[in-house]
């Protein structure tokens, strides 16, 4: 079996947002970008499996510029074996779906994170099964292959469902698939020196979202105290100023 | 010149980061207050490699540069100096002095599992009556042809009790004074090897601390490091590489209190502003930053020197001079920013003012490195 993760470089989680160009553009002056946390389970997964002898190959596919080959260097020294960088922005959910289906080919096991910490957007892995024309299954929380048959679970309603699956496949995998991401050794970090790292240009594909601005949320606003004994108050307040009533 | 840090040291930053948040942290606490030493940690620190950091691969080790040393025991120390001490005594005294200057076959038997992390080394100097002066070793190793005889006492010994091996410091030729010292490798599971209590220390209580008594231990002769007599310089040339280690623990120590007094002035509110609004805090908090900036920069320096093989010898004893004294004046000022609350153990400031303050104390004291920098600037 071969797996690719699908690895969105995003901003570590305690970024400070901010905007340039009028609020038009993220800013990234200064920040630090991590391997989106959902794809870090998903490779960790996939690494562990590799581990247990039942995937011959992981590869780790991204879009995005030159800036991101360090994410992917990480990526390399978690455990993938070889990394592919799509070399342009990655300028919608659709455009980076239609560029991944480019690569996709060859893999039996495409894992994608439920969302990326970024734009949360949930989309890519959904658009590129259906690209691709292959199932999908979302919300997996667990996976597993033994003898060339996969097994996930996932997370339904009131419970979980276990599933066999027919690869090819996209798993649109979230928490649960393993425990925490893995920590690269030292010994992972100087291999991922000598791994490929393949730079493959984009293909032509539309973009089908406009950015417009950008807001960030407003400031939460200071607590207030109503007394116990002065419902009247409370019920003016939730109808006038926080207009819930 | 060039303040940018590699791909690869970056990742090592962040990889010891995640674990000391995400692990260290758990238990850092209970561990300390009850003495427990961190057995399951130091197994994990190996798997990654941080055991033998900077131990060339052919010996199993991870063929890292000083830099990411640094960068590695800073993010450790930030979180948990106790273990970080265990990981620099293996990596930049015992792995250093062995690879520097043992013999191939000691290097086979002795630096591969310590490289590896499957046995922890200690470095058996300190005396009871001889400290800061190394010099009067009283430690004797009787040379009987094919093997030495080993008696004397070890004080204050980092990884006593988990070490499996020790470089032990002894007197063969007292009337040689310290061009009569060697300098050995002893297996700690030798007879005549006893150890004192478990020292009941004020701050790095997850690390063991013992003394160490030698009664008519038997060394092997090829267990000898270097010539006849090359014992002190040994011991010296060891120590000015193991300071940067404690150097960049101590930074760990001022930074990881910095980052904690931000965290809490940027969220504890007196008189109608969070505290960081204060300026009695703003300016304490700036102080510390610049403190802990140029702590760093000297740490990186003596790592640059060592790493491109220049003499890093007053570097290191600047770096470990300055880090050890800033990290007692930070963590202080962390205690008096926190309040109350940096008195009490579960805001973690008062255990980095307490383990500060060793850092002052060991792998030579601020006074040692004081000697060390005047010695150099009034002789060279």
């Amino acid at each position: 079996m071969k797996i690719l993760v699908l690895i969105s470089n995003v901003p570590d989680t305690t970024t400070k947002i901010r905007f340039t160009g009028d609020n038009t553009a993220f800013d990234n002056a200064g920040v630090q970008w991590i391997i989106n946390p959902w794809d870090e389970l998903a490779l960790t997964r996939a690494v562990e499996l590799k581990e247990a002898g039942s995937v011959e190959k992981i590869t780790v596919a991204n879009v995005g510029s030159k800036l991101t080959e360090a994410t992917l260097r990480k990526a390399l020294a978690v455990g993938a074996d070889d990394a592919i960088r799509i070399d342009s922005d990655p300028k919608d959910a659709y455009f980076v779906a239609k560029q991944l289906a480019a690569v996709s080919g060859e893999y039996d096991i495409i894992l994608a994170g439920i969302e990326a910490s970024d734009y949360n957007g949930s989309a890519v892995g959904g658009m590129l099964a259906e690209l691709l024309g292959y199932n999908s299954v979302s919300a997996v929380s667990g996976l597993n292959i033994e003898k060339g048959t996969a097994t996930v679970n996932r997370e339904i309603d009131g419970g979980s469902q276990v599933l066999t699956i027919a690869v090819p496949v996209v798993l649109i995998v979230q928490k649960g698939i393993t425990k925490e991401p893995r920590i690269p050794a030292m010994r992972g970090i100087m291999m991922a020196r000598k791994k490929p790292l393949n730079v493959v240009p984009p293909i032509e594909a539309d973009e089908k979202t406009v950015f417009v601005n950008y807001e960030l949320p407003s400031p939460k606003a200071a607590c207030k105290m109503v007394d116990e004994d002065n419902a009247k108050e409370l019920i003016a307040m939730l109808h006038e100023e926080a207009k819930v009533l | 010149m060039n303040f940018e840090f590699t791909e690869e040291q970056l990742m090592i930053q962040q990889a010891a980061r995640d674990y000391a948040q995400r692990e260290l942290i758990q238990d850092v606490l209970e561990r300390d207050e009850k003495c427990i030493f961190p057995t399951q940690h130091v197994k994990n620190l190996a798997e990654l490699g941080f055991m033998g950091m900077m131990v060339d691969p052919e010996y199993d080790g991870a063929g890292m540069d000083t830099v990411s040393y640094i960068l590695a025991m800073e993010e450790f120390s930030k979180i948990d100096a106790s273990t970080s001490v265990i990981i620099s005594v293996n990596n930049s005294l015992v792995c250093y002095g062995l690879q520097k200057f043992g013999t191939d076959e000691q290097k086979q038997k002795y630096l591969k599992p310590l490289a590896r992390g499957d046995y922890i080394g200690a470095f058996l100097l300190s005396e009871p009556e001889a400290g800061s002066d190394a010099t009067s070793q009283h430690t004797k190793a009787e040379d009987k042809g094919d093997h030495y005889l080993l008696n004397g006492t070890k004080n204050w010994i980092t990884n006593a009790n988990s070490a499996t091996v020790y470089l032990v410091i002894a007197q063969t030729h007292p009337e040689k004074k310290h061009r009569g010292i060697n300098a050995f490798i002893v297996e700690k599971d030798s007879p005549g090897i006893s150890l004192g209590p478990h020292e009941d220390k004020m701050g790095m209580r997850s690390s063991d601390t013992h003394s160490v008594m030698f009664s008519d231990v038997k060394v092997p002769k090829e267990n000898r490091i270097g010539e006849g007599g090359f014992g002190f310089k040994f011991a010296m040339a060891a120590l000015e590489a193991g300071r940067i280690g404690i150097a960049a623990q101590a930074l760990g120590l001022a930074s990881g209190a910095l980052e904690r007094s931000i965290a809490y002035a940027k969220e504890r509110k007196a008189f109608g502003t969070e505290i960081a609004n204060h300026q009695a805090i703003a300016f304490k908090l700036a102080d510390m930053d610049l403190k802990v900036e140029n702590a760093r920069n000297l740490c990186l320096k003596a790592a640059w020197l060592k790493d491109n093989g220049k003499d890093f010898r007053k570097a290191s004893a600047y770096a470990k001079l300055y880090c050890a004294d800033i990290a007692m004046e930070v963590t202080t000022e962390a205690v008096q920013i926190h309040g109350g609350y940096g008195y009490v153990k579960e805001y973690h400031v008062e255990r980095l003012m307490r383990e500060a303050k060793l850092t002052q104390i060991y792998e030579g004291t601020s006074e040692v490195q004081k000697i060390v920098i005047s010695r150099k600037i009034l002789r060279d």
